[in-house]
Formats: structure tokens, sequence, C-alpha cells
């Protein structure tokens, strides 16, 4: 992969990921209500509701809480960037984690006591998926030997055959990622969580729109995680991506949050058996 | 022009109401009526939120939680008084520890008449709300500039 082609697909990812994930979102919303019986909102709502934060006061409760969420932003942009660029996956990974870090002191520098809970359940949170994913990067270097994604994607053969059990642990951790039930304990999506707004109670204005729009770019990033597993098949791929995200919703309309003892401890669970197992069989092949 | 009547968010406080405005405030986001088509969210977050929604007639009690929701909503910012006693006091109006409606305690733009409201006129008084809401940004736009 030359460096025009590489600088390319960032601009594309760093351009089309927003909008596609606020579109997702947008059918996210409409999906739910016409799960619950309602109508739904206009399917471009999430950018009305972005736009508008943009254009809101912003309450600073203290000056670094702005640093600490253009952090955040900035790096599940990088996490994003060295993926869809052909970069190192592990690398990738890392860049997100640490993005997810910066979201957690962002609450935590508000002082808020809603903000502090959401942000100690969004460690909690991290400690649960985090194995996963990394298991999902290994699992993926040891079917192709690298852990380029480049590589990777050019790979023949389904990655898919050969990590079935990784592919339903990464699944189920992306429930965590995605802040759906049963497992948005540390934000919800929907109003009327204890703990108000968990991690962005304190957060408005812009800072707010920021965090939306650096969650699309993570949903996109994770869907093309998913992407991945049959990168083999075009075609597949893609229904498979988007199959992947009416199922979290599907999950997320079916499921009342679970505390986090349950969420770690069933994250961790599943970890070891379908994560775990799926590499030692790797090994031993 | 602003998103803000696209997207507005409320915030709903039972300030000493019966529960009759409050239910008909919630029958807003049922499948009946389901204000989610027109972007209304009840975020349950006065930062977060553009709408403030009071119902009830405010008391010695509330009079400080009323003012600091208020105060925490990022401009611009509307107040819709849900209810006869959240416009007036209603038949609370008279009592010891009443300090009477909403506008007593903050600058209140849209009043919502009835005992309950209904569903109807909530919405419709949300709708009053958003432009306001709209003047209120283009007035801060001019102040800016």
């Amino acid at each position: 992969m030359n460096i025009a082609t590489t600088v390319l697909a960032i601009l594309i990812y760093l351009i089309a990921a927003p909008l596609v994930g606020g579109l997702l979102a947008g059918v996210d919303r409409i999906i739910s209500a016409r799960m619950q019986g309602r109508y739904g909102p206009p399917l471009l709502q999430p950018f009305y509701d972005v736009l508008k934060l943009w254009q809101k006061e912003n309450i600073l409760v203290n000056r670094q809480q702005k640093v600490y969420v253009l952090s955040f932003f900035v790096f599940v942009l990088v996490a994003g960037g060295i993926m869809f660029g052909g970069g190192d996956l592990l690398l990738a990974v890392f860049a997100l984690t640490l993005a997810g870090v910066f979201l957690v002191i962002a609450a935590y520098s508000t002082f808020s006591p809603y903000a502090h809970i959401g942000a100690e359940r969004e460690m909690l949170q991290m400690v649960a998926y985090e194995p996963m994913v990394i298991l999902t990067t290994v699992g993926m270097y040891m079917t192709t030997k690298s852990f380029s994604s480049f590589d990777i994607v050019q790979e023949e053969s389904l990655l898919f055959l050969r990590l079935p059990f990784i592919f339903l642990g990464f699944l189920f951790i992306l429930t965590i990622k995605f802040r759906k039930s049963p497992f948005d304990i540390s934000m919800s999506h929907h109003a009327h969580q204890e703990i108000v707004r968990g991690l962005t109670t304190e957060f408005s204005g812009r800072d707010l729109a920021l965090i939306e729009v650096a969650h699309w770019y993570e949903n996109v990033f994770l869907l093309g995680l998913v992407y991945l597993f049959f990168a083999a098949v075009p075609a597949v791929a893609v229904t498979v991506t988007l199959a992947t995200y009416f199922l979290e919703v599907f999950i997320d309309n079916n499921n009342a949050r679970l505390k986090w003892q349950h969420a770690l401890g069933s994250a961790w669970l599943v970890t070891l058996v379908l994560g775990v197992s799926n590499v030692i069989l790797l090994a031993f092949r | 022009m602003s998103f803000l009547p696209k997207s507005p968010w409320l915030v709903h406080y039972d300030a000493s109401s019966c529960n009759g405005c409050d239910i008909e405030v919630l029958a807003c986001l049922t499948p009946i009526y389901d204000v989610e088509r027109f972007g209304v969210l009840n975020i349950g977050n006065p930062k977060h939120a553009d709408i403030f929604v009071v119902t009830g007639s405010v008391n010695e009690q509330n009079k400080t939680v009323v003012k600091n929701i208020y105060d925490q909503m990022a401009e611009p910012k509307v107040v819709v008084a849900v209810g006869a006693c959240a416009s007036s006091g209603g038949i609370f109006r008279e009592c010891y520890n009443v300090s009477g409606g909403v506008d007593t305690v903050i600058p209140v733009d849209v009043y919502v008449p009835g005992c309950a409201a209904r569903p109807e006129a909530i919405i419709d008084g949300v709708v009053q709300g958003l432009g306001v809401l709209e003047a209120k940004y283009q007035e801060k736009g001019k102040a800016a500039s």
C-alpha cells in the first residue's frame, strides 16, 4: 500500500465515517421507535441534534475538560485512521483504549457525583471488554500472520471460518462498546438513568457534540473490525456488518440494564470460554 | 437559521403537581402522541436540555430546586409552565407554603392552561416554545455581532 492510497483511505474515513455513523444512528432511532410501536424521528435527527448542540452555550465546569474531550475525539480519529489506513490493528485498538481513558478523565475532571459514577462504571466496562478486543486482534494475527489491517483485508479465506468463537465473543462485547442495553451502565442513550447521563452529565454544547460525533466514528471503527472477519467476500462482509448493527439495536430494545458485576462477569466468562478456546484451537492447528 | 427547533430536548420537573399534568407530559412520549417524531427527547438532564417543562405550583421547599435547574441549563433556553398550578398557582395559590406559579421564581415563556393540561395542549405549548427558542437564538447572534 503506497502513501497516496493510505492518505486517500484515511481522508475517506475522516469524511465518510461521521456521515455513515450518523445515518446508522438515525436508522437505529427509527427502528427502536418502530419496535416500541412509535413512528420515530426523521432519519437525519442525529445530525440535527449535533448541529443544535454546536449552536448552544458550552457550560464549562473547568477549562481542562475541553482538552480531555478534544483528546478523546482526536484519538478515536487516530484509531480509525490507523485501521482504515491499513496500519497496525493492535496499535489502532490501543489508540481507541487511550481515547476511552481520556473520556473517563474528562468525566472525572468535572467533580460531579453522577459523572464520577459514570466514569467508574466506564472503567469497569473497559476492563470487561478490553481482553476480548485484544484476543480478536491476536486471533486475526494467528490466522494471517500479520497485524496490518491491509494484509488482513487481503486474506483470501474467510477469517470467520477460523475465528468463529472469537467472532461470537466480539459480538458480545460490541454491545458494551455500542453503549446498548443490557450493558449501557456508564452512559445511556436513553433518558431517566439512575445516574442522570453518567459520563456526559456535566457536558453541554460543543463538548457534548464532539462526544456524540466521536461515538459515530467509534461505531464505524468497530463495524470495520466486524467487516474484517468476512473481508474475503465483500458482499457478505457488508451484509454481516449491517446485520450486526441491527442485532445490537434488537438486543438494546429487549433487555433491561444489568449491574456492573454481571456485565464484568459475563464479559470475562465469554472472553475466557469463546476467545481463549479459539486461540488455543488456532495454536494447536 | 438555527437547528434548535429541529431538536428540542426537554427536562421535566414536578414542582408540587398532583401528578395529573405529569402523567399527561409522559403521555406525549407514548405511541399515541410520540413527540420524538419532532425530535423531542425527554433528556432528564438540565445541562443537555433546551426546554424546561414545569408542572405544579412552586412552594417554599422547591423554589431553590426550580431556580437551580433553570440556572444549569445552557442558553438559549425556554421555560414552559404546564397546567393551571404552574401558570398561576391554581387552587393552591392561597396556601401558606405556596409562592404561586413558576413565574414567581424564574421567567416563563409559554403558559399551557388546563387541569390537567391535555397532551395536545402540552405539545402545542412546546411548539410555541420552539418559536421563542429561535427568537432567543437570533437575539443572541445580534448581541454577539
